[in-house]
């Protein structure tokens, strides 16, 4: 009974997770704009979504901002976290504790804050919001990500090691490479990932601090909710949501092989 | 001589930090403290408490939706956490999928269902019903704060639960707690950090958010965030005003933070950010 | 447990074919039929457009949402598209929503933009401050096509930064088949009308919804008095509770939907719905209304003069002019465009009344002074934030209440947690 009732509740909260999504991918198959009712099955939409220069466009542009500004943060953060977990209990915190402010400030605030910025700084450099300060945007809430999920690797790992490393004759950038990479990879690697979802996603903050060009995906679509709304709309979302699934299951898929097969290598020990 | 070259390697992270966090930073606080022409000035802030009733909102709607968010995803993830390993990842990833697309779309699926022609409204028409103003309402602004923020409440309790050990909740039943007593003695103080932090993850969005109340609200339910827009981007461009709003919603969030990371330091402060 | 979510996510969709199956029935009729319309674009000098190819230029154009022919329909022209194909200069297209919006986004510094479509009052708040760049007619041959009645206009007197581009009326939307009362007796008055409560949409834009209420009191649109910007504002927080909600194009999907009954909007703009919805009828109330004109200005910030002028006269163009408003709805200053509408649409009393009408009945706005403005945006972010429905005398003292509540929690089970940690 027990069991009954709580399976009831989990696939309630999934209706309610699922239902918008669901509702979104049926009508992006409606033949008329309408939103309430079915008039009949089209791939017309997905066609105009194709041909939309704008959305195009800014569907290239949300990539390139998202990974350049993924790597950079992630060089940027993985050597950063490398300094502070040298750096003595003190100034450790403090630098930490100012990383995590873009993590937990609202986004709006974060957005605000670099746009009184960027207005000061163009006033007086002559330069102009778009692909640059995007692209400083993102790798500025990127960064405290990748520190976040590589300095606990570098907690973990034996300081002797880098030690031993630089005593045998590396030079502190081999001994980085060859020795305290490996080790926190697992780290840098799963910063890159959040970083790059947290970029591709990001309106708030892109919103305050893009310009006439560049202008990223999820700021088109603030745009078009705005104004005489197209089906294109959903048939985006359909693909979005695909996009999202076939990720996550050959993820999920790879992390079940990865896990299987370490275990079945300890049992070969 | 190691010791100052690997610290160097954090030099140019300290550098942006100080330029691209703390400058700005300071820069709300000047905007709040000074007028158009740069002089100092108390009237920004003095003007913000003409907003209280913005801020109380705001609070007040926040609040709700992280109860609401609390009491969804607390038992969900209680029983996620009792599932066996390989369902469990499997149902996480069906609980978060909905979370990796864009906000915006979204919650503009909402506007299309719960609009007065909407689908929920047609469907209960259906059954004589309605149609009930569900659009534009309160009710609605809270709705889409819910269902945009319950993943930042599952997961980090989520996270939690996963790791109390069984053999704690079998030693409580072993000395004679009913199942009653080991939630509210064991289970539930153990996984206190994981609430913790899933309270501040729904409630700072929730707060500042302008979207969901622009989308869902119909423009008549300002929250603090769409106040900041307004005065940045919006139809009454006023950045002294915005960066004293901004600060003040920043010092509460400040209060409300320290409160909570009273109660959920132990030892989350890498999981919180791993998850 | 995945068989039980098969079936949940089954069932929901036989509910949602059921749904479509009762109601596609209802909807058929929405298949309308229109006369082919066959647009064809020639320009009478080509060479001048040829001067700045293989340079390649990007122009950022800043326009109203749902402002340009984007050749949507077979045979209609996408003026940017043609632009470009023309000039080898590409165009970088972003919308806003109100001219206050536009506003910020240049005040606030930074985007830099070749284009923008401002309305009257606007172009003349950004004269004086200094924002908008003196145009080069030479460039603009096309000018030649602008009607003498919108010559320097009163906006721009010695008409030197702006090119109009379109005009029309603000009037009241509304859905005939719920609202009984004949044309000729809707007024502003209606928009306060506790029968259509939560069916209402409004302006959310501070200018165009004091207009409604200065109407409404008898006052001149461009009132800078602040006794009687404040009489508008109260009128404005009264009608709150029958505001459903305050929308700038979000009024498309609604209106069209049939979400709401009755709202005030543009009337190119409401020719457009109309076509969506058969029900819906356009009134512009004989007590008055708003005229505006939007102009095409270049932003002091520019880079590509030339080319953003090449663009100014493009639109210009009659066939690009007619492309234009035959899509957008608004009515055309440009005479050779004028000429190419049809009948019907001239005549149809709501893109073009006659000189009459809009002499006696019509008001633009002109530029209030910088007070006034103040007054009028601090107005409107007062009446936007004010609320009746929140009960704000205890949710304070009960939100805190609750806080402490959690925190005493949270204590004893932290103390509880430390004893068991001893043991």
């Amino acid at each position: 009974m027990k069991k009954i009732l709580g399976k009831i509740y989990i696939a309630l909260v999934l209706m309610f997770l699922y239902i918008p999504i669901f509702v979104m991918i049926v009508f992006s198959f409606n033949t008329t704009k309408s939103r309430t009712v079915m008039s009949g099955f089209t791939f017309d939409w997905y066609i105009k979504l194709f041909n939309n220069e704008l959305i195009m466009s800014s569907l290239r542009n949300t990539i390139i901002i998202a990974v350049i500004a993924s790597v950079l943060a992630t060089v940027l953060g993985t050597f950063a976290a490398v300094g502070i977990s040298r750096m003595k209990k003190i100034p450790r915190m403090i630098i930490t504790n100012i990383t995590t402010i873009p993590m937990i400030n609202p986004d709006i605030i974060t957005g605000v804050s670099l746009m009184l910025l960027f207005v000061f700084f163009a006033a007086r450099m002559n330069f102009e919001f778009g692909f640059v300060t995007l692209v400083i945007a993102h790798i500025t809430f990127d960064v405290p990500y990748v520190i976040m999920n590589v300095l606990p690797k570098l907690n973990q790992m034996d300081p002797n090691l880098h030690e031993a490393a630089l005593d045998l004759g590396c030079s502190p950038m081999m001994a980085f490479r060859k020795v305290v990479l490996p080790e926190i990879m697992p780290g840098v690697l799963s910063g890159f990932l959040m970083s790059v979802t947290f970029s591709l996603d990001d309106f708030v903050v892109s919103y305050f601090t893009s310009g006439a060009t560049s202008q990223t995906l999820p700021i088109t679509i603030y745009s078009m909710t705005r104004r005489k709304v197209s089906p294109e709309i959903n048939a985006l979302s359909t693909i979005i949501f695909i996009v999202v699934v076939i990720v996550l299951v050959v993820k999920n898929i790879i992390t079940t092989r990865n896990l299987k097969l370490t275990s079945e290598g300890e049992r070969n020990d | 001589m190691k010791g100052i070259s690997s610290k160097a390697a954090a030099a140019p992270y300290l550098i942006w930090m100080a330029v691209f966090i703390v400058v700005p930073l300071i820069m709300v606080a000047y905007f709040a403290f000074t007028d158009e022409s740069g002089a100092f000035t108390l009237d920004n802030l003095a003007n913000v408490a003409q907003y209280s009733n913005i801020f109380i909102r705001s609070i007040w709607l926040a609040a709700i939706s992280t109860v609401i968010c609390l009491v969804i995803a607390y038992p969900l993830s209680y029983m996620l956490s009792g599932m066996k390993a390989h369902t469990q990842s499997t149902m996480l990833m069906i609980v978060m999928l909905p979370m990796w697309m864009n906000f915006l779309l979204r919650t503009y699926a909402w506007m299309a269902i719960l609009g007065n022609n909407g689908l929920l409204n047609t469907l209960l028409g259906f059954f004589g019903l309605g149609p009930y103003k569900l659009l534009n309402t309160q009710g609605a602004v809270v709705l889409g704060m819910v269902y945009n923020y319950i993943p930042f409440m599952i997961l980090p309790i989520y996270s939690v639960m996963v790791k109390i050990d069984k053999s704690v909740i079998e030693a409580a039943r072993d000395l004679g707690c009913n199942s009653v007593n080991v939630l509210f003695r064991v289970i539930l103080p153990l996984s206190f950090p994981g609430v913790a932090s899933g309270i501040t993850m729904v409630f700072v969005p929730a707060i500042s958010t302008f979207i969901i109340s622009r989308m869902l609200g119909g423009g008549g339910n300002l929250l603090v965030g769409d106040l900041i827009e307004m005065q940045f981007l919006g139809n009454s461009y006023n950045p002294n005003l915005g960066a004293a709003i901004s600060f003040v919603l920043m010092v509460i969030l400040l209060l409300i933070m320290t409160i909570m990371n009273q109660f959920g330091e132990d030892d989350t402060e890498n999981d919180r950010v791993l998850m | 447990m995945t068989d039980k979510f098969k079936k949940a996510f089954s069932l929901m969709t036989v509910f949602m074919l059921m749904l479509t199956g009762c109601a596609a029935s209802e909807d058929t009729a929405a298949l309308e039929e229109e006369e082919e319309e066959i647009q064809t674009l020639t320009v009478a000098d080509e060479e001048y457009y040829k001067q700045l190819q293989g340079q390649n230029i990007t122009l950022n154009v800043y326009n109203w949402g749902e402002y340009i022919a984007m050749g949507e329909d077979e045979g209609t022209l996408n003026v940017n598209e043609e632009f470009y194909n023309l000039t080898g200069i590409k165009v970088n297209y972003s919308t806003y929503a109100t001219n206050e919006e536009l506003y910020a986004k240049l005040k606030g510094g930074g985007a830099s933009y070749d284009i923008i479509i401002p309305s009257d009052y606007m172009i003349s708040r950004m004269i004086s401050e200094d924002m908008l760049c003196e145009l080069d007619f030479e460039n603009i041959p096309n000018f030649s096509y602008i009607m003498d009645n919108f010559r320097a206009p009163e906006y721009d007197t010695e008409n030197k930064y702006s090119v109009p581009y379109l005009w029309g009326t603000v009037g009241i939307i509304y859905d005939s088949t719920m609202i009984d009362i004949p044309a000729e007796d809707i007024g502003w008055d209606i928009l306060w009308n506790e029968d259509y409560a939560d069916q209402i949409l409004m302006f959310d834009n501070p200018r165009d919804a004091f207009a409604i209420a200065e109407l409404r009191l008898g006052y001149s649109l461009n009132t800078c008095d602040e006794k009687q910007l404040k009489d508008a504002a109260e009128l404005l927080k009264e009608q709150k509770s029958v505001v459903q909600a305050y929308v700038m194009d979000e009024i498309f999907d609604k209106m069209g939907a049939g979400d709401a009954l009755i709202a005030p909007y543009y009337a190119g703009d409401a020719l457009t719905i109309m076509e969506d919805n058969d029900a819906l009828n356009f009134v512009v109330p004989d007590s008055g209304t708003n005229l505006f004109v939007d102009a095409v200005c270049i932003p002091s910030c520019v880079k590509n003069k030339l080319a953003a002028e090449m663009y100014i006269n493009f639109l210009c163009e009659p066939d690009i002019a007619y492309a234009n408003t035959w899509y957008v709805g608004y009515s055309t200053p440009n005479s050779r465009a004028y000429e190419k509408l049809d009948e019907d649409i001239i005549n149809d009393g709501i893109s073009y009344p006659d000189d009459n009408y809009l002499s006696e009945n019509c008001e633009t706005y002109s530029n209030l002074t910088e007070e006034a403005n103040r007054t009028m945006q601090d107005l409107w972010t007062d009446m936007k934030s004010t609320d009746k429905t929140t009960p704000n005398k205890w949710i304070v003292p009960l939100f805190m209440a609750l806080c402490i509540a959690a925190s005493i929690a949270i204590l004893i089970a932290r103390h509880i947690k430390r004893k068991k940690d001893i043991f």
